[in-house]
């Protein structure tokens, strides 16, 4: 029985639980006295009551199962193995079992198995067999006996309800609690592979090193690729690109989001703002195409014409850090106009009222007291879309380049941490390289840096708030 | 009194001054408008007018010789001798009676490249349903290779002007003799929306990443909106005002602003590599998209469940429900136009969403349309990823095709969520 058929088969299990739960409630009122009103709660309680008795055990069993299932199956086949296969180091451990599981699967293999990967793959479908066949009838034993327990149990003076509103009340609670298991998820994952990065490359090297090439040798005799993990080209790459978005994105936000907050007229919001959040939906993807097709080379090609017209050397990189970080700063405007148009509108039309009243223009008010007075939450704003910025990834893996120079000339190309996290995990990589661990050393600080600059954005918020009233 | 008369002369100077910069400062501010809309305008202009061409595919019409000793069946009965026949052959056999003159080795390779290597399996599928074809002449239209189909879209109605790429004169002496035989033929790109991946461009489709996404997609509503909704009552509704429930809350907000690839990062560590479970399938997309969405969904779900006003919950409370009757029988109802909104909202982030997804393997090169959650398969704005680094021509345009379809997709989706709030969202 597979797992879908499983599944199906308890949540039919589950329906059959409550319509037998139900009933048993309503006969025994119907039968000992006069009918529903003699029940604890409504008969619609006793039969979640039931059901829940079922399902919960029943899928508690099968989810605990499918995690496990793997790591004991695949210990249960180690252990069969000869004795000097299993000496094997476990990256080439690895790839037995590899062949094991794809003989079992497909019975297909690179070349004639050797005859104790055969035997292997056999006892490996035997046991999956056996292991699916086990977790059915657990599974379904325990739901169906735990809603016979249970329904046996109904009485007319069982507080169904209360029982069932706790429950209710623990799964919802538990769903809020997904939110903190996220965060320790992410945490721990990068955190645990970047402290065994650490073991392999020094953290001082790591945080003050001036040069990345993440290429480690394969052989220990290997010439010119011992890999260096500096980190600051890297930095330096992000924070120039991240600096041309907001470069872009800052001034036109900010003037977008006072034009239609002071002198726009309301039709004439209704129809703009819709139209600029229209490009904070557009797929970043889509952003990175563009970046990497038209831009670019757009501006390849026009620096290149105005360097000769100028009569400079100079080349132009065509993954250059201007072209990314132009459209990054695109992507982010309706970020910073959005998140100002609401500060903006927060400060209170009397300190307006009272610099017209003073004589003064529409924009020397704005200039002079609306701007001042939303200052800390303008700040919030642009340190939001610098996170933003800086956590962006598809547009400078389409548009940046890989090599990583530690340069601040927006026309060469330089390479940012989400590029080189993308880079070293795409594809097949094993997990104990400090080339693969180095893209979670890499999150790790990216982690860090955004959080950091969220947690300042609001601290700012909060503190500098004018209280007006 | 001079020195009064001097004040005004003062404000008087300097008033031109002044209304000059405001009006500068108006401009400004339209100028910056108008920036970013002329933005959006190219942006789409750029895409629209890179892509729409390949809606379009050009045909080939070649007179067929379906010889049965050509093709090598000799029973039409028996269906593997279909599998196995020549179609090929037949179809070069086709190519050299229209070029006759073509007789070197490398010429003729060249000639068989003006139609597509698929052409073969529609050939197959031709004969297989009509098997009565068998030794007859036929017309049929077969795919052209992307080459020229790349020549013939970017051709002057004269032939004067078009893309050659790295034609040979020759190769275009064929084409354009096509052209004046009036046997090439630009028609609608079923492929485009029937096929899976391919290598070659005139082969390739969005089919498989479609499915993909929708696999993704289903996987994540399936968990964010009960686990969203759940997280959000409860929030509302139950907790009260304690650390546990900040802590909850500032996690939340922290999540909402972390970086996708992040998400990324945790799908890979734990369910790839602790939990090991397959790579490149849509069940642990959609998980790590969960996750990513979630706090979303969460947020718009607790601004719907507070505008439900207090006078409905005490009103339920004062006739004898009880807590969950009051959440389950009339606060969830009347929130749900808002929380289907918010759900909406983010499932179109969930679809334009590609970094997370490369890092647990959904960038495989795969052929095959998926058929369910545990298949391998990519995604949409993946699979415009993979074909943005195709140095084929014909692939611009296909990736710009893929990028209308999946903004078709999001603007619809956005629209029904607005529609939907003004539909059913209800003022107090």
């Amino acid at each position: 029985m597979n797992t879908s058929s499983l599944l199906l088969t308890i949540v039919v299990l589950i329906a059959v639980a409550y319509f037998f739960g139900r009933r048993r409630s309503v006969s025994l009122a119907d039968t000992s006295q006069g009918g529903y009103r003699n029940l604890n709660s409504l008969p619609f309680y006793y039969g979640t009551l039931t059901a829940l008795w079922c399902g919960i055990p029943a899928l508690l069993v099968v989810a605990l199962w499918l995690v496990f299932d793997n790591t004991i199956i695949d210990s249960l086949i180690l252990a069969q193995l000869p004795e000097p296969v299993r000496a094997l180091p476990d990256g080439e451990l690895g790839l037995v079992l590899n062949s094991i599981k794809n003989l079992a699967a497909e019975n297909m293999t690179a070349g004639d198995p050797e005859p104790y990967v055969v035997a292997a793959a056999d006892s490996l479908n035997r046991i999956t067999a056996i292991s699916q066949m086990a977790m059915a009838v657990l599974g379904l034993t325990l739901g169906m006996s735990l809603a016979v327990f249970s329904w046996f149990r109904i009485q007319p003076q069982q507080k169904a309800r209360l029982q069932v509103e706790k429950v209710f009340k623990f799964i919802l609670l538990s769903c809020a609690s997904i939110a903190i298991l996220t965060t320790v998820g992410i945490v721990f994952s990068v955190i645990f592979e970047s402290l065994r990065f650490f073991q392999a490359v020094p953290f001082t090297e790591f945080i003050f090193g001036t040069h990345w090439s993440p290429q480690m040798a394969i052989r220990a005799d290997q010439v010119g690729s011992s890999g260096a993990f500096g980190i600051i080209p890297l930095f330096t790459g992000t924070l120039l690109i991240s600096a041309i978005a907001l470069i872009v994105a800052v001034p036109t936000g900010l003037m977008t989001a006072i034009y239609l907050s002071e002198y726009a007229s309301s039709t004439v919001r209704s129809i703009v703002k819709p139209l600029l959040e229209v490009l904070a939906g557009i797929p970043t993807v889509v952003y990175g195409f563009f970046a990497a097709l038209t831009i670019a080379p757009l501006i390849r090609d026009g620096g290149a014409w105005t360097f000769e017209f100028l009569g400079l050397q100079m080349a132009i990189s065509s993954e250059s850090a201007l072209a990314a970080g132009l459209v990054m700063g695109v992507m982010i405007i309706p970020f910073v106009s959005s998140l100002s148009d609401d500060v903006i509108n927060a400060v209170p039309q009397a300190l307006r009222d009272g610099s017209f009243g003073l004589g003064a223009t529409r924009s020397e008010t704005i200039k002079q007291v609306v701007l001042p007075a939303a200052l800390p939450g303008i700040v919030g704003s642009v340190l939001l879309a610098a996170s933003r910025a800086i956590g962006e990834t598809m547009i400078v893996v389409m548009a940046a380049g890989l090599a990583a120079n530690l340069t601040a000339n927006p026309l060469e190309s330089v390479t940012t941490v989400t590029v080189q996290i993308v880079t070293l995990l795409v594809g097949d990589q094993e997990f104990d390289s400090p080339k693969t661990l180095a893209a979670f050393a890499l999150g790790l600080m990216l982690f860090i840096v955004t959080l950091a600059l969220n947690y300042l954005a609001l601290h700012v918020v909060k503190k500098y708030r004018e209280q007006y009233e | 009194m001079s020195e009064k008369l001097s004040t005004i002369d003062l404000v008087n100077k300097n008033l031109a001054r002044r209304y000059r910069r405001e009006k500068r400062f108006r401009a400004y501010g339209i100028a910056s408008i108008m920036f970013g809309l002329l933005c959006l305008v190219i942006l789409f202009a750029d895409i629209i007018g890179k892509g729409h061409s390949a809606f379009l595919q050009t045909y080939v019409r070649l007179n067929v010789e379906l010889s049965a000793e050509a093709l090598g069946i000799s029973d039409i009965n028996d269906p593997s001798q279909f599998v196995r026949a020549n179609y090929d052959g037949v179809l070069r056999n086709a190519l050299r009676e229209r070029f006759p003159e073509v007789n070197k080795r490398r010429e003729k390779r060249n000639l068989y490249g003006i139609i597509s290597n698929g052409a073969g399996y529609q050939l197959r599928d031709l004969l297989e349903q009509n098997p009565q074809l068998i030794n007859t002449r036929v017309d049929i239209w077969v795919l052209a290779d992307d080459d020229y189909d790349t020549y013939y879209k970017s051709r002057s109605s004269d032939g004067s002007e078009a893309y050659t790429g790295r034609f040979s004169e020759t190769q275009i002496g064929w084409i354009e003799a096509l052209i004046a035989d009036g046997v090439v033929e630009k028609r609608f790109n079923r492929t485009f929306f029937q096929a899976g991946d391919s290598r070659e461009p005139e082969q390739a489709g969005i089919r498989g990443a479609m499915m993909g996404s929708l696999y993704t997609l289903i996987v994540t509503f399936v968990l964010s909106f009960p686990i969203g909704v759940a997280a959000a009552v409860y929030l509302e509704e139950y907790a009260h005002k304690n650390r546990f429930t900040d802590f909850i809350e500032v996690n939340i907000n922290n999540l909402a602003a972390v970086p996708s690839i992040i998400f990324g990062l945790l799908g890979l560590a734990i369910f790839i590599n602790f939990f090991s479970m397959p790579r490149s399938i849509p069940l642990v997309g959609g998980i790590v998209l969960t996750l990513m969405t979630l706090p979303t969904i969460i947020i718009s779900s607790r601004a719907a469940i507070k505008a439900v006003p207090p006078s409905i919950r005490e009103a339920a409370l004062g006739i004898g429900a009880s807590k969950m009757q009051v959440i389950l029988h009339h606060v969830l109802p009347l929130a749900m136009p808002g929380m289907l909104t918010g759900a909406i909202i983010g499932m179109a982030q969930a679809l334009g969403e590609t970094a997370p997804l490369l890092l647990i393997g959904m960038v495989a090169f795969i052929v095959d349309v998926p058929g369910g959650i545990t298949d391998p398969s990519t995604v949409l704005p993946v699979q415009i990823f993979l074909w943005s680094d195709s140095p084929e021509r014909a692939f611009v345009e296909r990736t710009s095709a893929a990028i209308m379809v999946l903004l078709g997709f999001l603007i619809v989706m956005n629209t029904l969520a607005v529609l939907l709030r003004r539909r059913l969202e209800r003022r107090w």
